[in-house]
């Protein structure tokens, strides 16, 4: 098991090598740092003197890859690629356009993300695996067949329109939670409350119409049919058999998002004003602020590796085969 | 008019997907094995259904991608000059709409502004709502907007209502012809739903839909259907210009797809080796980023790029149209990593099947097989894939566009309507429309997307065969 774990963490490092490859290359050689300049000082003020300017603000006045001026391991390390890209790996992250730190930021945005994210994420597990059961328990009646069509329905509709809908019909209309804000503790409850309940109902249409079908591919097992034969409930068989060998595949594929929940998500977090990293990215994204938007793509390539380190072991875990090979 | 007619990169290529998938039908028409599932497809009332309401959104697409820059009026004839607007077959047929633009926002169907100015009446100045200028210009009173509205969508319903009749009764006549049966036998048979064809479904959609179109054609001649947006624009102009918007997303991403899917997941299935571990590793470094912050990148990127290079692009419809045609490219790019890990798999599990095994030890080129064993047989994922994201891909287009790494801010889309919508809805009275019609069009087309794509996995899918 250990053996096992190690080599997939060794795997790890290449991966995210050839991230920050790309995103170096994605960022300082084919968009040039004067690009970059020329983008943020506007078609007006661009001259020779300020694109300079502009670069020794930012630091980003040095060779890409290679320092000819300098001497000994300086010709390495005191180039843009090594104290901008390679730098993350060490975490260090540099400063945004904002002059903040964007370490600090991270860490202090990633609690509300997680706020917000973590409770979407269980509470919509439990009501998307309870709607499949239901639709699996009543399968081939129009009750089920009623479900699916409701969860294509569900699914067709934007995610920006179940957040407006819900901005307006509860908090504008209704007044039942305020539009937009976020609080610590206990009080910040209520701030939640509303972008939760939005993200849990965006996503029970394609979520629970997955379940349904790998609840569907357990039911037809030969398993199933001998539990069946022995005389077992058709609840009894739903809830200990088809539930517990169908929650395999649904939690080894949650698994790879775990980490991401760090991240918090984009679009709601921006809607409904929680100072997360969704909301700081996206930020970042429209004041093209690339510091942050590079520090974003390592920190979510990071998470995903984790996540899919975790679903490695989780699926070694859940099935000894996989040790074996 | 005198007309010069402007291919943009999209028109290009949508026409050679169109090119494409009707030497694909005349292929699949005569292959007995190919047919087969697409006759189970036809025979799903809902797939039926919602395939069409997706070909009208398809034919309005494909008007709307036939560009031309029409002549001035007043240029030599000797030397024409053309209109630095682009203009599409479809803009020409709906040219009222696009025409007649108000001041600023104003209701659905109204015939006075949304906001209050100064007027002269009777002599004097007062601050009231302004009549519009096109929307209810008809009218002399308000009292006469109610049953002028009524008026005009009873006829576009009944005219609507007429010609599917007629159609109606023309099939009827075409089908007891064609099957040797009576009249009276053929309607008996439609009515009990006995058909080999969904056939009640397909005539009350197609009526449906006519007395749709014939209500909305009678009120926009004379009204503003969906009401007018900031610049008082029509919404329901902008709504339909968007259909190719969200088609041309939907399509072309798979385009791009598509190739590097097949290729690289077949490569990595049928080699194995070293080739599969470099291909593995190519999609789980793409894989690990986030999608959308990659996208934003590139987006950034040919941002940056237009802007150094504006001497390339001579209209600003085809600068909107290069981003247009990279964000699909940036879009394919990160997208294939799904596809691709699904077709490694089948092609791992084909390859040691007895047929290839037969065929290698015969000498087959490794080419060969690939495309005479493994790729057929791969192909119902690669369809199934094809009409399972192209929902996603709008919905997408959307969300992107709200990120503000969309479309160009100047393109139609949908994206862009929510996004210039969204604050208005803090308005007393509220301005809901432009959210509204967005809503309903994305929702009409992926919804039909939906139910078309669950029809097609039915038929294909060998694993569901037997469950539904």
């Amino acid at each position: 098991m250990f053996a096992y774990i190690l080599r997939r963490l060794l795997y790890a490092v290449p991966i995210l090598i050839g991230v920050n490859l790309l995103t170096f290359a994605l960022f300082f050689v084919v968009n040039t740092p004067d690009d970059m300049a020329r983008l943020q000082l506007g078609a007006k003020h661009v001259t020779p003197e300020a694109i300079e300017r502009w670069k020794v603000e930012h630091g980003y006045d040095k060779p890409l890859l290679l320092n000819a001026k300098a001497t000994g391991s300086a010709q390495l390390t005191d180039t843009i690629f090594f104290q901008r890209s390679a730098a993350m790996f060490a975490f260090e992250f540099g400063k945004g356009d904002d002059g903040r730190n964007i370490g600090n930021e991270i860490r202090t945005r990633m609690g509300p993300s997680l706020a917000i994210a973590l409770p979407v994420f269980v509470i919509g597990l439990l009501v998307n695996i309870t709607f499949a059961l239901l639709m699996v328990f009543f399968r081939a009646t129009y009750l089920d067949l009623w479900g699916v069509v409701l969860c294509v329905v569900l699914m067709s509709i934007s995610g920006l329109f179940y957040i407006i809908a819900g901005q307006y019909f509860i908090a504008k209309l209704w007044n039942l939670l305020p539009i937009s804000g976020f609080a610590g503790g206990i009080d910040g409850l209520r701030f939640i409350l509303l972008p939760v309940l939005v993200s849990v109902m965006a996503g029970i249409g394609s979520g629970a119409r997955w379940y349904r079908t790998i609840f569907l591919e357990e039911i037809g097992k030969d398993y199933v049919r001998t539990a069946r034969a022995k005389g077992l409930s058709e609840v009894r068989v739903l809830f200990r058999h088809v539930l517990k060998n169908g929650m395999i595949p649904i939690l080894t594929g949650a698994v790879v998002v775990l980490p991401l929940l760090f991240m918090g998500s984009l679009i709601t977090e921006s809607f409904f004003g929680i100072p997360g990293l969704g909301s700081y990215t996206i930020d970042a994204i429209q004041a093209q602020d690339f510091a942050v938007v590079r520090a974003m793509v390592f920190l979510g390539s990071l998470l995903y590796i984790v996540g899919l380190l975790l679903t490695d072991i989780s699926y070694s875990w859940v099935d000894p085969r996989v040790r074996l090979q | 008019m005198n007309m010069q007619p402007v291919i943009l990169w999209t028109d290009a290529l949508i026409f050679a997907l169109l090119a494409v998938v009707l030497a694909l039908v005349w292929f699949i028409r005569r292959q007995e094995h190919l047919r087969a599932p697409w006759r189970v497809v036809a025979q799903r009332p809902m797939a039926m259904g919602a395939a069409l309401v997706l070909s009208v959104f398809v034919v309005i697409g494909l008007l709307d991608s036939l560009h031309y820059r029409a002549q001035l009026t007043d240029s030599p004839a000797d030397k024409p000059q053309y209109s630095v607007e682009v203009l599409s077959m479809f803009d020409a047929l709906v040219d009222e709409l696009r025409t007649q633009q108000e001041k600023t926002y104003s209701a659905p169907l109204a015939m006075q502004l949304y906001a209050k100015e100064f007027v002269l009446r009777d002599g004097e100045t007062v601050r009231d709502y302004p009549r519009l200028q096109y929307g209810g210009a008809h009218l002399k009173h308000a009292d006469a907007r109610l049953p002028d509205i009524a008026r005009r969508s009873l006829i576009g319903l009944a005219q609507g209502l007429a010609a599917s009749l007629l159609l109606f009764c023309l099939l009827a006549v075409w089908q007891s012809h064609r099957t040797h049966a009576s009249l009276g036998t053929w309607l008996t048979a439609w009515a009990g739903g006995r058909l080999d064809w969904p056939g009640r479904m397909v005539v009350l959609i197609v009526a449906l839909m006519l007395m749709l179109g014939g209500a909305l054609a009678h009120l926009a001649a004379g009204y503003h259907v969906f009401g007018t947006d900031k610049v008082g624009q029509d919404v329901l102009y902008i709504s339909l210009k968007s259909i190719r918007t969200g088609l041309v997303i939907g399509t072309l991403t798979t385009l791009v797809t598509l190739p590097l899917a097949i290729g690289f997941g077949i490569a990595a299935g049928y080699f194995r080796g070293w080739v599969d571990d470099i291909i593995q590793y190519i999609y789980t470094v793409l894989n690990s980023i986030p999608g959308v912050l990659l996208i934003a990148a590139a987006v950034l990127i040919v941002q940056v790029y237009i802007e150094s290079n504006p001497d390339i692009f001579d209209t600003a419809a085809a600068r909107a149209d290069i981003r247009l045609l990279a964000l699909c490219l940036i879009m394919g790019v990160t997208s294939w990593t799904g596809l691709a890990r699904l077709l490694r798999g089948e092609s791992l599990k084909l390859r040691t099947l007895d047929y290839v095994e037969a065929a290698r030890a015969f000498g087959v080129s490794n080419a060969r097989i690939i495309s005479r064993h493994i790729f057929p047989n791969v192909f119902h994922l690669v369809l199934i894939a094809i009409v399972l994201d192209f929902s996603g891909l709008v919905l997408a287009e959307a969300v992107l566009s709200y990120v503000g790494v969309g479309v160009d801010p100047s393109m139609y889309s949908w994206g862009n309507m929510i996004n210039g919508a969204r604050l208005e809805l803090a308005r007393e009275p509220v301005v809901w429309w432009q959210l509204g019609a967005a809503f309903a069009f994305m929702f009409t087309l992926v919804l039909a997307a939906n139910l078309f794509a669950d029809g097609v996995r039915d038929a294909f899918d060998p694993r569901l065969g037997g469950r539904r």
